[in-house]
């Protein structure tokens, strides 16, 4: 079943390319239904040759598609562990589920049917990505990812405000993708090779120390641009220009969890660098608090998720870096399931509210809509972590892992801890400022429930976040068994043994999560006067959060400003000056000398007669001076 | 003696590269070619004459065949310029001047 992986990539890409030269021919549902055909199929295969894994007899392996460059261990190879089994199938399941959303959430577009191309075509990158059996392979992937990340982004690209976030997104991922470069050209150059079976068995021997420390500080640099991490995670809140089922698929569900998949994969280069491990972790914990403050502030519906967002990958990167690496994978997995819920759920309130995505402006939208405020609700409190929904065994077993290490890492906890309180905060007031409430609506605003090819994604993926959390419980850690193989030979960090310890770790978080939800609904389940009174006690901090710390600001006068007046010095100053002066400088000497010559021209045969003529008499005058002498 | 066959060969190549750079007619311009012509044949002949070798004689011969082509194809290109432009004055003939 191995040999036909390829498969998973190529059906997908395929998809992609057929829709692109065929898709404006197709009718509008018929465009979307192949796009989803493709990468359902993807699934499919990647859950047979997910089998041998589930069935605990699979082993890795590799499958050689093409030889690129093997001098340098790149070539086209893709690795079939059960860490890129797992990526595959959420990247696949979740996408297949998005990709169905998006028939109905799309309609009407008039150009429906590039938006599944891309949409495709990200998945293929992002399949890409995942299988890849080299770091040079995963980068190819890394990058088309970002592609199709700009390309989706910039999907509306006639409204300024969509474009100017799409190239934000393409230039600040840019200067993590140049740190990953350089950790590439460090490994080529410290061990010879790309390929991850030669790499990472030879970390901890030929790869120690500083060079060790150098490469997993630069993947994190990387990483941290791709999984919106602090301080280029600015990005991300702005790639909510994007259609919303865009916002669901890549930008919650998978492309931003790469970071968090290349510190998993490069596990055994962490094992060796105790310091940049500690500072994945460390960025990872200020991400968290950071986003999670602002996100409490919002009041676009989109904005509150996709700091909800930043503040989870956050969370998974504290976990990577304490080398809790079942857990980070195990909460990339379920907040895939309800952080996309949550998304596809916000799209469906759009969509019914006629692209009005202001909340202050929604309420009582449960009665209309019940089925998304269900499946929200569901989701809201998975993400709070409320037992016993899926984001409750996650982030129990986060911090659990991290309470256990101790030291630097039990003040990660807490980081956590408080970070669960303000996630159960600010997604009860979202939720309760959208269903619950009366009505905030523009006049003349009828939302009404979505069609049912948007209602049952939001279905299935209120299932998978209810029940998901189950394949990773203390009663049973069938994840952790699954995921064995993937990290062998590596130490990793592990929830406290025992039930008394697992009570309060459990009791501790339900707690936290409980009276975040408790405030959440609280607070907003008033009147507006009174939670607005509310939100004004905060003073100058919720200003603070509402602009999101003033950091696009900040960024904007720091970096932008002084980069935007270069570049105006070298268009209008020395390009204009210097560089065309000196080019119309030549074309004017050569006009000028040119105009002192012509006057030689005068077209007349016997000027040039008389001028040969002369020249003969000279010649002829010196031959017979020479002749004489 | 010789000296007088080259003086007055001289005498006429001058007279004609005179003619080629003063007049504007070009059918008086091709008889003064064909004036320098033949005194470059009055050169060759007296000084053929002159080294008592036949080498002058023959050169002449050459020179005489060619410049009868060269008549045949100047001034038929000189009729068919009149034809076309009713002049045969060079300096109105412009048309590839830049």
């Amino acid at each position: 079943m191995i040999d036909l992986l390829w498969l998973a990539i190529a059906l997908p890409l395929a998809g992609a390319v057929f829709l692109h030269f065929f898709g404006r021919f197709m009718r509008e549902p018929l465009a979307g239904w192949l796009a989803t055909l493709a990468i359902g199929a993807s699934f499919a295969v990647g859950a047979v040759a997910a089998v041998p894994f589930f069935a605990g007899t699979g082993e890795t392996e590799h499958l050689v598609i093409w030889e690129w460059m093997p001098a340098i261990g790149a070539t086209f190879e893709l690795q079939w562990d059960p860490l890129s089994a797992l990526m595959t199938l959420v990247v696949t399941g979740v996408g297949t589920l998005i990709h169905i959303f998006a028939i109905g959430y799309m309609h009407g577009d008039e150009r429906f049917h590039r938006f599944f191309t891309y949409l495709n075509l990200f998945a293929a990158s992002m399949l890409t990505l995942v299988l890849a059996g080299n770091y040079a392979m995963l980068f190819v992937g890394w990058e088309l990812v970002g592609l199709c990340s700009f390309l989706l982004i910039g999907f509306w690209y006639t409204r300024p405000s969509a474009s100017a976030a799409a190239r934000k997104a393409f230039i600040v991922n840019r200067i993590g993708d140049l740190g990953m470069l350089i950790a590439l050209m460090l490994i080529f150059t410290t061990i010879g090779t790309l390929a991850f079976t030669g790499v990472l068995d030879r970390a901890g021997s030929e790869l120690t120390g500083g060079g060790a420390t150098a490469i997993a500080l630069l993947f994190l640099v990387g990483a941290a641009g791709k999984s919106a991490q602090v301080p280029l995670y600015v990005w991300l809140p702005d790639a909510m220009e994007g259609p919303t089922p865009v916002s669901a698929l890549i930008h919650a569900a998978t492309m931003v969890t790469a970071g968090v998949y290349l510190v998993a994969r490069s596990a055994s280069i962490y094992a060796e660098t105790a310091f940049a491990a500690g500072a994945v972790a460390v960025i990872g914990a200020i991400t968290a608090i950071w986003a999670a403050s602002i996100a409490i502030a919002q009041r676009d519906i989109k904005k509150v998720l996709a700091y909800s967002t930043v503040s989870q990958l956050g969370y998974m990167f504290m976990t990577v870096g304490a080398s809790a690496y079942v857990a980070g994978i195990f909460h990339l997995m379920t907040h895939a399931f309800f952080k996309a819920l949550l998304f596809l759920g916000a799209g469906s309130v759009i969509h019914a509210m006629s692209d009005e995505q202001d909340m202050y402006k929604m309420g009582g939208l449960a009665r209309r809509m019940p089925v998304t405020a269900t499946t929200m609700g569901i989701a809201t409190l998975a993400i709070a972590g409320l037992p016993p929904l899926s984001g409750f065994w996650s982030k129990d077993e986060i911090l659990g892992s991290l309470f256990e290490r101790g030291g630097m890492y039990g003040a990660l906890w807490l980081v956590g801890l408080i970070t669960a309180l303000m996630t159960a905060f600010y997604m009860a007031r979202q939720w309760v400022l959208v269903f619950w409430g009366k009505p905030r609506w523009d006049e003349g605003t009828e939302p009404h429930e979505s069609p049912r090819v948007m209602t049952i994604p939001l279905i299935v993926l209120a299932v998978l976040s209810i029940f998901a959390g189950l394949v990773n419980t203390p009663f049973r850690y069938a994840l952790e068994h699954f995921l064995e193989p993937a990290f062998e030979g590596i130490r990793q960090a592990h929830p406290p043994e025992g039930w008394a310890m697992f009570a309060l770790m459990a009791g501790l978080s339900t707690l936290a999560a409980a009276a975040g939800v408790a405030a959440g609904w609280l607070a907003y389940n008033r009147p507006p006067e009174v939670w607005r009174r509310f939100q004004e006690s905060f003073g100058r901090l919720w200003t603070a959060w509402e602009n999101a710390y003033w950091v696009d600001d900040l960024y904007g006068a720091v970096v932008v400003a002084p980069g935007r007046r270069l570049a105006e010095f070298s268009a209008f100053q020395f390009d204009a000056k210097v560089v065309d002066g000196a080019v119309n400088g030549v074309g004017a000497l050569v006009y000028r000398l040119g105009s002192a010559l012509r006057v030689l021209q005068t077209g007349y045969v016997r000027n040039y007669g008389a001028g040969f003529a002369a020249g003969l008499l000279v010649v002829a005058i010196w031959l017979v001076m020479r002749g004489l002498s | 003696m010789t000296d007088w066959y080259m003086l007055l060969a001289a005498a006429l190549f001058a007279i004609g590269a005179m003619g080629i750079l003063v007049r504007r007619n070009a059918l008086v311009m091709f008889m003064c070619v064909e004036l320098m012509l033949n005194a470059v044949n009055l050169t060759l002949v007296s000084a053929g004459r002159a080294l008592e070798t036949l080498d002058g004689q023959l050169a002449t011969f050459f020179v005489l065949v060619v410049a009868a082509a060269e008549v045949v194809i100047g001034l038929a290109i000189i009729v068919a310029i009149f034809r076309y432009r009713e002049t045969a004055s060079v300096d109105e003939l412009s048309e590839l001047k830049g």
